[in-house]
């Protein structure tokens, strides 16, 4: 039932007051007193030597304080690698250095050279222009086939090659092989997964700063997980142990994983920061966003399923290429394989399933997790996949499906992960009441009238969240734990302070979290703040990204508000003379179990912090607690798409008529705020489909330079959606019962508006047809129509 | 950006005087200079705002019955005020960029950049027009002369622009995805003396008249006119967006269309 407050209720988000008013405060409202400005000079080929810097005209320009080249950052770490992948021979992945500043060559166009500090941002910038570049332009790499040729350029010298590791994962050859020689159908796709550019609407910021009395650092940072960057960026880059460094990740203007690596300019400006003794601050522009923030996606695949005579699906088999860019940005290996191949089993409970993945070193932009990371992939495979598989044999697409449903829970899959629940049935079954599948005709029939070619596509789509069980992970190569933080301080007077390690930048924390406190308790969620982004003032957590923060961060929350209830407990049966054990807690009421006795919950607190009437030599005064929660299961939200959509068969131009969502995401907190995250979800994934594209030409010159040419969704390229999250299978593993809704939209969509263009072009007598790479841009459909 | 000067003069002589200093750059909307400017790709000593001179503002119809816009008249206001007279013009300034481009960017700073993907160059060129400057007349056949290339000199301005009104006619846009801007935009102008194609975004020649799609519309204008024609030939833009061959198609589909459309 819909409730009015606490959990289930579609309060609304209060921190929107101080976004839609121009009241956040963002790393670019940070000035500090005497900041310097640091503008890069940024490689402009994909590939060269460096054979000469010359700063010295530059040096004299007004307002130069110091201009850093990659020389005077020598004794100083590169920018690390979190997770480490090991190939089918059991070697670990090629691990080139990442220095902060180009050392020796450069390997992308926007790969930063020279840091040039000045008075204003604009003298930093001229200084810049008047530094002189001895580059040889050497020949680049980038198409992913000719890099693992023989003979091809090298991104990195000292590499035997380009390839990053060899990955296989799954059934074993002997399986696999099986299950296709005993098929009586094979189907075989080969589809590219566009590479795509982030784009937050709050570009990259970054400001050093430091203090010689304290010799402390501290950096504000556009940051999505500000404790991971005070460990990498510390440990590993700079030397300064965490005590004497704080990283502070204020209001952040999204992200979609594009903030949460460790990226240079942030080692730069604190470096240059303690250099100069002078805060130092660098800001993205939108150009320079387009050519440093990692990209996303770009996989090349080949994916083939076997199925017997009845369309049982017996196999599934993928080789893929995985872009990684120029260098390994922080969690870029784990994307393309434990991100990726753990979820190509799909819903479906196909015996055998085999993943490889090459990742390759190209003279791009570096490509890490991107809204999905990985599951977007797999999810985009093999749905396109299974609707091919469907057309070939003559079967319903939703009963193939449907037929080869894993209905049986938990259910461990061929590429190592355990599904503890759900019901695909279920979500198939909402979807189709939301679609009105049997109109469909009569909607093409009118579309035909109007020269229009009209599709529908469904699919499913499942993924895993709630990153991540430390101990596997660790098994598989992270080098982090991804458990997740919360300190619960109580006030005197009964208001409560949330420390989260987990960061919104966009997803309403402050909003959804504060339901979950205040709906354990039965006080007003106004009663609750959350505080996060702050080194200094949160306990150490891993931050936000991969759908975690409700499951994982939520959990850490859930456990350290029940110790806070454990104690306040303590302290009603206290007061109450009443026992411990027969105290109740209800609408923010402690009361003795069968009596009329009853204190408030500030009447507690109260006594937590005045201890006149205390039981001291129980425990101890005050009412604060922190929990570490780490999952021992990922969670599996999975859903049904469908998207119906109009071809213009003269021009190619694919309109989206409709785009249903029917998500199961576990138990909800707000309503309204999962609708918000599917939404944009869509929105990005219809994006991909259609729009969104990075494009290099054979030099790496990045032709996708600017919203000019790199084709950003708008309203009026997106349908009226309908969602729903009504199917609710709890998880079973953590205490909410949640899923994890920030990526669905964006995993489970792509597929959904290619099987619709698709089935537009099948219907409309285009039997050639059968798979369009995205982005389906008007040009692309039109010359698949025509070719 | 670099630093400049900014000089704001309320009439054609004042402005011309201070075009007439070295560096010094007309600023119309700016809609195209004050990006590449902060982007360090211009670097005017000067910026001379055609803004203020209000004879160059504004939408009105001389006795020959043209419809006279002001060289430094927004596309919001050719869009509102040309619109009894000219609906064509008007419904084509009606869905240049977006509102905020509508309200700064003006006819003469657009006819002066002459971007091979505008939408203006179709409708001046289409329609016959004249582009007035200070010093002179031009015919629109001989103003357009490729890629971001004019007939105008050196600190010469787009003082107005004269549009014959046709008897139909029609603009038919298609947008390129990322900038919105023509892929391919073909405006069809019907004249009692004959039909006006003018099409732009296509060619890297910047905007054309398509000589065959005229003959064949001044003869029966009908979109079957348009279909017995094979796409036009010549330099077609070839880019991430669009083949040449896939913009030569566009060409014939929005004339087409826009015959269809011009009733």
């Amino acid at each position: 039932m819909p409730t009015d407050h606490g959990i289930g209720a579609s309060s609304k988000r209060r921190e929107d007051l101080r976004f839609l008013t121009g009241r956040g405060r963002y790393t670019d409202d940070i000035n500090l007193q005497g900041q310097a400005f640091v503008h890069f000079l940024r490689s402009d080929v994909a590939h060269g030597r460096i054979n000469g810097i010359d700063t010295s005209e530059a040096e004299k320009m007004p307002g130069v304080i110091r201009i850093f080249t990659g020389a005077d950052f020598e004794g100083v770490g590169g920018i690390p690698c979190g997770w480490q992948v090991t190939d089918r021979e059991g070697n670990p992945m090629r691990e080139p250095p990442h220095p902060v500043l180009a050392q020796g060559k450069v390997r992308h166009v926007g790969d930063p050279i020279v840091g040039v500090v000045a008075e204003t941002a604009a003298q930093a910038r001229s200084a810049a222009e008047a530094v002189v570049l001895d580059i040889e332009e050497l020949p680049a790499v980038v198409d992913m086939r000719k890099a693992l040729a023989d003979g091809s350029a090298k991104v990195h010298d000292e590499l035997d090659g380009n390839l990053c590791y060899d990955w296989v994962f799954g059934s074993d050859d002997a399986a696999i092989d099986e299950a296709f020689s005993k098929a009586a159908h094979v189907t075989t796709l080969e589809l590219t997964n566009n590479r795509l550019s982030p784009n937050a609407m709050e570009p990259r910021v970054a400001v050093g700063d430091y203090s010689w009395a304290s010799d402390e650092s501290t950096l504000y940072t556009t940051s999505q997980n500000p404790h991971v960057i005070r460990l990498l960026m510390g440990a590993f880059v700079l030397g300064i142990p965490e005590h004497k460094l704080r990283v502070i990740a204020p209001d952040v203007g999204g992200g979609f994983g594009s903030k949460i690596y460790h990226y240079a300019e942030e080692a730069f400006c604190t470096f240059a920061a303690k250099q100069l003794r002078r805060p130092v601050k660098w800001t993205s522009t939108r150009s320079e966003a387009f050519i440093s923030d990692a990209h996303g996606r770009d996989h090349i695949t080949t994916i083939q399923l076997a199925m017997d005579a009845e369309n049982n699906f017996l196999g599934v088999r993928t080789d893929t290429l995985a872009n990684m860019g120029a260098y390994l940005s922080t969690f870029a290996p784990s994307i393309p394989t434990y991100l990726h191949g753990t979820l190509m089993a799909g819903n479906y409970k196909t015996p055998a399933v085999q993943v490889n993945v090459k990742a390759v070193f190209t003279n791009t932009v570096p490509v890490d997790a991107y809204r999905g990371a990985g599951r977007p992939e797999a999810t985009y495979q093999l749905e396109r996949l299974i609707d091919k598989a469907a057309r070939e044999v003559g079967a319903d697409p939703v009963a193939l499906r449907r037929q080869n449903f894993i209905t049986q829970f938990p259910y461990a899959t061929p590429v190592a992960v355990e599904y503890d629940t759900g019901d695909y049935n279920a979500t198939m079954d909402k979807l189709l009441e939301m679609i009105d599948r049997d109109g469909f005709e009569a909607r093409a029939e009118a579309s035909r009238k109007a020269g229009k070619l009209r599709g529908l596509g469904i699919n499913c789509y499942i993924e895993a969240c709630g990153i991540a069980p430390s101990a596997l992970v660790g098994q598989l190569g992270a080098r982090a734990g991804l458990y997740e933080s919360a300190t619960v301080r109580v006030n005197a007077t009964g208001g409560l302070v949330v420390m989260t390690g987990s960061h919104s930048h966009g997803q309403g924390h402050e909003t959804s979290f504060a339901q979950v406190v205040a709906d354990m308790i039965g006080i007003p969620e106004n009663m609750v703040e959350i505080v996060h982004g702050d080194t200094a003032n949160t306990p150490m957590g891993m931050g936000t990204y991969g759908s975690r923060s409700l499951a994982v961060g939520g959990s850490a929350m859930v456990r350290a508000t029940e110790k806070i209830i454990a104690k306040a407990k303590k302290i009603a049966a206290h007061l109450m003379e009443a026992s411990e054990g027969d105290i109740e807690l209800k609408d923010g009421q402690f009361s003795v179990a069968g009596t009329d006795k009853s204190v408030a919950w500030g009447d507690v607190t109260l006594a937590a912090y005045v201890p006149h009437n205390y039981p001291l030599d129980e425990i101890e005064p005050g009412l604060e607690e922190t929990a570490f929660y780490d999952p021992n299961n990922f969670t599996y939200p999975s859903g049904a798409y469908a998207c119906e959509v109009e071809v213009d068969p003269e021009t190619g131009k694919v309109q989206v008529m409709g785009f249903a969502a029917a998500d199961d995401f576990g138990n909800i907190v707000n309503p309204m705020i999962v609708s918000g995250q599917v939404h944009g979800g869509l929105a990005q994934g219809i994006g991909q489909a259609l729009l969104e594209n990075v494009a290099y030409d054979e030099n790496g010159q990045l032709l996708s330079a600017s919203y000019m040419d790199y084709a950003m969704p708008r309203a009026d390229d997106l349908p009226f959606y309908k969602v729903d999250h009504s199917s609710v299978t709890p998880c079973t593993h953590n205490p909410l019962g949640v899923k994890g809704c920030g990526e669905a939209g964006a995993i489970g969509s792509p597929p959904a508006v290619v099987n619709a263009v698709v089935d537009a072009l099948q219907r409309g007598g285009y039997a050639h047809v059968t798979h369009i790479d995205m982005p389906l841009t008007p040009a692309r459909v039109w010359s698949a129509m025509n070719g | 950006m670099y630093n400049f000067e900014f000089a704001k003069p309320s009439s054609i002589a004042e402005a011309v005087e201070a075009l007439g200093h070295d560096e010094a750059q007309a600023l119309g909307g700016g809609q195209t200079l004050l990006p590449t400017m902060k982007q360090r790709l211009a670097a005017p000593a000067t910026l001379v705002s055609l803004n203020g001179i209000s004879e160059m503002i504004g939408v009105c119809v001389n006795d020959a019955g043209e419809v006279c816009i002001g060289g430094a008249t927004p596309h919001a206001t050719v869009a509102r005020e040309a619109q009894a007279q000219y609906p064509a013009l008007a419904a084509l300034a009606n869905r240049i960029g977006d509102p905020a481009v509508r309200s700064r960017g003006t006819i003469g700073g657009s006819l002066a950049n002459n971007d091979p993907s505008a939408c203006y160059p179709a409708a001046a060129l289409g329609s016959g027009a004249t582009i007035k400057t200070n010093t002179r007349d031009i015919a629109a056949d001989d103003y357009f002369q490729g890629m971001f290339e004019t007939a105008l000199e050196e600190g010469e301005i787009i003082t107005e622009v004269r549009f014959p009104v046709p008897e139909k006619a029609n603009y038919q846009k298609f947008v390129q995805p990322a900038s919105r801007f023509a892929l391919v935009g073909v405006f069809v102008a019907k004249f009692a003396d004959g039909v006006r194609v003018a099409v732009t975004g296509a060619s890297s020649n910047g905007v054309f008249r398509w000589a065959e799609a005229e003959a064949a519309l001044s003869a029966d204008f009908s979109k079957a006119a348009v279909e017995g024609l094979s796409a036009p030939a010549g330099d077609m833009i070839s880019d991430l967006h669009g083949s040449g061959d896939y913009r030569a198609h566009l060409v014939k589909v929005m004339t087409g269309r826009a015959v269809a459309a011009a009733g």
